[in-house]
Parts: C-alpha cells; sequence; structure tokens
C-alpha cells in the first residue's frame, strides 16, 4: 500500500515534468476548443440537439483525452521504460506487477481529470458551455471509458517489440479513431458511412457514454456503451495479463 | 560455516547458446564471494538465476533455502540487487529514487545516511539523467542496500567509478560484512577480487574452473616472484643464474627480470649486485597475483 501510494506521487511528479505527455493531456484539447471555437462559435443548432458545438466539444474533448493518453501515451511510456531497463529494475524489488500497473492506472486517471477540469474551465470561461449532468457520473464514465483505453494500452505496450513500435502502433490506431469516433469531430457532421465505421471503434462508445450522462442521462440509457468498454477493459486486460513483458 | 546461496548443477541455454553448464557451489553466509571471468563467461545469467529474474533450465537452487522461481517476493524482501544493466525514469531525482524504492520494503535503510555513504549528498535533487556513469553506478549501489539486505548482489559493483569511489565501495563491503551479511560479487578487476573477496570463483564458458581464497588459488598456480630492474650502463656479466634462489634470468635491452622463489629472491640478488659493483635502477619485485591465476586458467584470447 505504502509502495503504492509513494510510485503513484512519483508517477505524477514524473508525468509532469514531462513536456510531451502534459501538451497532451492537459493543453491539447483547450487549444482545440480555442481553435474550433473561433471558427465555429458556439451557437445552438438543431444538428447538435440543440446546443452549440462547443458544448457537445466538452464530453468529446474528454474522450479524446482518455483515448489519446490511453493508445498514444502509455504505449510509449511503458515501452521506453521496458526498452531502457527501468521496469527490470523494479520487477528485483518485492513489489507486485499488479501494483505497478495500478499505480500507473491511477496516474493516468488523476492526468486526464485534470486535463478535462481545464478544458471545461476554458470551455466555461469563452463560451460559458452547458453542463447538464450529474458531476459524480461523468466521473464514473470517464473512469469506465478511462480503464477500457489505458487496458487497450498496455496491450498495445505488451505486443509491440519496441518503444518505437508500440509508438507508432498507438499513432495509426489513434488518429484514425480520432476522427471517426466523434471524438475529434462530431457525428452529426460525418457522412453515413463514417457513422457505420464508428460502430466498431470502442473510442466511440466513451464518446457517447460521455456525452449522455454530461447532458443529464442515466447510466440505464447507456447500458450498450456499458458493455462494450466493460468487454474491452476485461478483453484487453487479460490479454496484457498474458502478453505483458518486463524486459 | 552455514551455506546461505546453494547452486546445484545449474544450467541455463539461450537458443544455441550455453551461458552456464552445470555449475554447482555454496556462498557461506558473511562471506564476500566472487565471481570473475571473461566477458560473456555466464556470470550475469549465474547471478540473475539466483536472484529469480531468469529461468535455469535445469538444476536447484536455494537461497534462505527458500526456491529463487517459486518464493521471488519473500526472497526480493530480504536481498539487494545491483544489475550489471538497469535504468531509473529519466526525471527521476536522487533522494525521489531512494524513497520511492525504499517504500517497496518492510525493512528500510537510512536514505540519508546512504547517500552520505555513497557521496550523493550533492547530487540529491539531480534528476537521474543528469547524472554523470559513476554517480549513476553509486545510485543503483544506494538502491541495493535500501532495504538492509541480508545478501547483496553486485553485478560489476565497481564498473566506471574513479579510484576513491572504487576504494569507498572496496570499504562500504567490507562493511558490510562486518555486520554479518553475506555479499555476491562480480568484477573484471582481479585486484579487486584478490583483496576484497573471501572466495572467488573463476568462471569460463559456464563453468567453474577454480573456486577458492585469493591466496590459495594463486599458491596453486605455483608461478614465481619477479625481480625486475634496469642496468643503464648495461652489463654482460650477470652471474646471477648461478644463485641458488634463482631459477632464470630474462634480459631484453636493458632491462632485467630475474625469476626465481618467494623467499630471499630480493636479498640474494641485490647482494650479487652489491658485491659486483653493478648500477641497477628501478628495482621491484612482482609477487604472482589473482590475474596471474586467471590468465594461466582462462587463456590470453579476447572472447567474442
Ligand atoms: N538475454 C539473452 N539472450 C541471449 N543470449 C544471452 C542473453 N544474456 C546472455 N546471453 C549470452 O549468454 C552468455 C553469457 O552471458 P552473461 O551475460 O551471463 O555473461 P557475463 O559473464 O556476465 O559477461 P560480461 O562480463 O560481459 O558481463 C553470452 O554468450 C551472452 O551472449
Ligand atoms: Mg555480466
Amino acid at each position: 500500500m505504502r509502495g503504492l501510494i509513494r510510485l503513484t506521487i512519483t508517477n505524477l511528479k514524473l508525468y509532469i515534468r514531462e513536456p510531451v505527455s502534459v501538451f497532451f493531456t492537459l493543453a491539447f484539447a483547450p487549444l482545440l476548443v480555442v481553435l474550433f471555437g473561433a471558427m465555429y462559435g458556439n451557437d445552438p443548432s438543431p444538428l447538435f440537439g440543440g446546443y452549440g458545438s462547443m458544448d457537445i466539444s466538452m464530453p468529446a474533448y474528454t474522450a479524446l483525452i482518455l483515448g489519446s493518453v490511453g493508445i498514444l501515451g502509455i504505449p510509449i511510456q511503458v515501452g521506453s521504460l521496458r526498452e531502457q531497463g527501468v521496469l527490470r529494475r523494479y520487477r528485483t524489488t518485492p513489489m507486485n506487477p499488479l501494483t505497478y500497473i495500478t499505480a500507473d492506472v491511477i496516474t493516468n486517471l488523476i492526468m486526464t481529470l485534470l486535463g478535462m477540469i481545464l478544458l471545461v474551465l476554458v470551455g466555461w470561461l469563452l463560451y460559458s458551455v452547458q453542463f447538464e449532468g450529474q458531476v459524480l457520473k461523468v466521473i464514473g464514465a470517464l473512469i469506465l471509458g478511462g480503464l477500457s483505453m489505458f487496458s487497450f494500452g498496455y496491450l498495445i505496450a505488451g505486443l509491440a517489440p519496441g518503444a518505437r513500435a508500440a509508438q507508432v502502433i498507438g499513432m495509426v490506431i489513434f488518429y484514425p479513431m480520432m476522427f471517426l469516433s466523434g471524438a475529434g469531430i462530431p457525428l452529426e457532421i460525418m457522412p453515413e458511412t463514417v457513422r457505420k465505421i464508428s460502430d466498431f471503434l470502442p473510442l466511440t462508445y466513451v464518446v457517447k457514454l460521455l456525452r449522455g450522462l454530461w447532458f443529464g442521462g442515466s447510466w440505464g440509457e447507456h447500458l450498450l456503451e456499458v458493455a462494450v468498454l466493460v468487454g474491452v477493459l476485461v478483453l484487453c486486460g487479460a490479454l496484457t495479463a498474458r502478453f505483458f513483458r518486463w524486459e | 560455516m552455514t551455506s546461505i546461496i546453494k547452486v546445484q548443477d545449474l544450467r541455463k541455454t539461450y537458443d544455441d547458446v550455453v551461458a552456464v553448464d552445470g555449475i554447482s557451489f555454496e556462498v557461506a553466509e558473511g562471506e564476500i564471494f566472487g565471481m570473475v571471468g571473461p566477458n560473456g563467461a555466464g556470470k550475469t545469467t549465474t547471478i540473475e538465476c539466483i536472484e529469480g529474474l531468469r529461468n535455469a533450465d535445469s538444476g536447484q537452487m536455494s537461497i534462505f533455502d527458500l526456491d529463487p522461481q517459486h518464493d521471488r517476493s519473500r526472497i526480493a524482501e530480504r536481498i539487494g540487487i545491483q544489475l550489471q544493466q538497469s535504468a531509473l525514469p529519466a526525471r527521476i531525482r536522487v533522494s525521489e529514487a531512494l524513497v520511492l524504492f525504499a517504500s517497496f520494503y518492510q525493512r528500510q535503510a537510512d536514505p540519508q545516511e546512504l547517500l552520505k555513504r555513497l557521496g550523493l549528498t550533492e547530487k540529491r535533487s539531480s534528476a537521474y539523467a543528469k547524472l554523470s556513469g559513476g554517480q549513476k553506478q553509486r545510485l543503483f549501489i544506494a538502491l541495493a542496500l535500501i532495504n538492509s539486505p541480508e545478501v547483496v548482489f553486485l553485478d560489476e559493483l565497481t564498473t566506471g567509478l574513479d579510484p576513491q569511489a572504487r576504494r569507498a565501495m572496496w570499504d562500504l563491503v567490507r562493511d558490510i560484512r562486518e555486520q554479518g551479511r553475506t555479499v555476491f560479487l562480480t568484477t573484471h578487476y582481479m585486484e579487486e577480487a584478490e583483496r576484497l573477496c573471501d572466495r572467488v570463483a573463476i568462471l569460463d564458458h559456464g563453468r567453474i574452473v577454480a573456486l577458492d581464497t585469493p591466496e590459495a588459488l594463486i599458491r596453486s598456480l605455483g608461478v614465481e616472484s619477479r625481480l625486475v630492474f634496469t642496468l643503464p650502463n648495461g652489463s654482460d656479466d650477470l652471474s646471477l643464474q648461478d644463485l641458488p634462489q634463482v631459477s632464470r634470468v630474462e634480459t631484453s635491452g636493458d632491462r632485467v627480470v630475474v625469476y626465481g622463489s618467494k623467499e630471499g629472491l630480493a636479498s640474494a640478488v641485490l647482494n650479487a649486485l652489491e658485491d659486483a659493483g653493478i648500477d641497477f635502477q628501478d628495482l621491484r619485485t612482482e609477487q604472482p597475483n589473482l590475474e596471474d591465476v586467471f590468465l594461466a586458467l582462462t587463456g590470453r584470447e579476447m572472447r567474442e
């Protein structure tokens, strides 16, 4: 327990000292708000069910952060720590591997939560974005979405031969998913085919769940999303347990 | 003396490379046990099998009478490990690393005391990536001691250290023994093995070719003492060969090497030179050392 807490604190410090991960987790989404806000504004639109473009971007960009941390960030992080021999050094201690992953997950959840808070702050200051849900429910959705995306990231890290490969695989999976899942661009303005593809992308279900709860929806209305995300988590978790390597 | 580590017929192959080829030995509680051998001899493989970090192909091993694979976490609590190759996160600071690693163990040494002992106090807030090679090495030694381990494994403990730091590490290792703890180290410095270790195993091609105290190893080689000096004015007529203590004389240019028994060689040769009124310079004796044993047993050929 002491090890878990200490490792989480240390990981958070290390995270904040890493400019690239800080950018993608904390600054990227607010920058998108500034950029797309300037282009589209936040006027209510029938296309988005009476919400403005920035209103619906809040949950979507939150999903974007979760996806980028899970699929871009974690594979590089884990891959390079393994390549350098850091994981090897941890393995010599009595620390349980599960403790290591738990600390890592908590660190990434805290950082995405911070990212979401910053995002909403910028959205609220610039466009007075609306929030109609319950904070705890949204945090619950963030955790579920996060766990499923992160487990996907650990699986990539486990399967990729090296840090460089992990990074490339992450990018190849993440960037198309970012555009096709509604996380980067609302699905409402996408052609029908893209919406069909989106049904097969896990990130789509993170966007839908967060957006539903964000605007006052209930868990009961999102059982499909919950089921898909739990499924991804269980599957990737099991495969990670099988394929994860410390060196 | 009780054995704290027991290894019986340990074998380990990687694909087609036989890294360790059926070795057996024991390490006694409270001793400094050294393992030397050419590059690729199998030292790291042996040590990491005992630590439970690699799976042996066959053979029995135990440490504290526990099985390295089966009881890894229980063993990990009681041992300290400095790996030949590892790293820390680039941006972690020295003191953070110590506090972090301390938190993984029930029993903890004082991090400040360790920093002081390893000369890292001034570097306590430096990032790992900004440390010099020797400072990183010292940090890893500190981490190996963070849980006051009963057995410390040091794989090439002084590689990359300057002479001062090397001597400080020798003192440190001796202190560990004074406290009744056990040290298992590998090194490429024969002087270090000779001065520091209670017993030394010489490994070659995955086998132990010799295992004994450094003194016994040197004695077993039967190598003669040497007396080396130069003759600035030259001299053809040395007739040192006739002295009973001298077995043979080699001259090359003005440099002379006299071989003979350990006892009385120096005084006999000195007297003879004085009597003959021969000018000599730079006289020194050379005792056979562990390096001679090492080269005699493992050859002079460089390994792949
Ligand atoms: N992970 C590995 N995969 C494949 N071969 C390996 C691996 N580790 C070691 N070997 C091989 O096993 C042999 C023994 O290596 P080992 O690292 O045990 O030697 P060593 O005595 O520690 O050498 P050095 O003095 O260079 O550290 C070498 O031939 C090496 O190439
Ligand atoms: Mg080695």
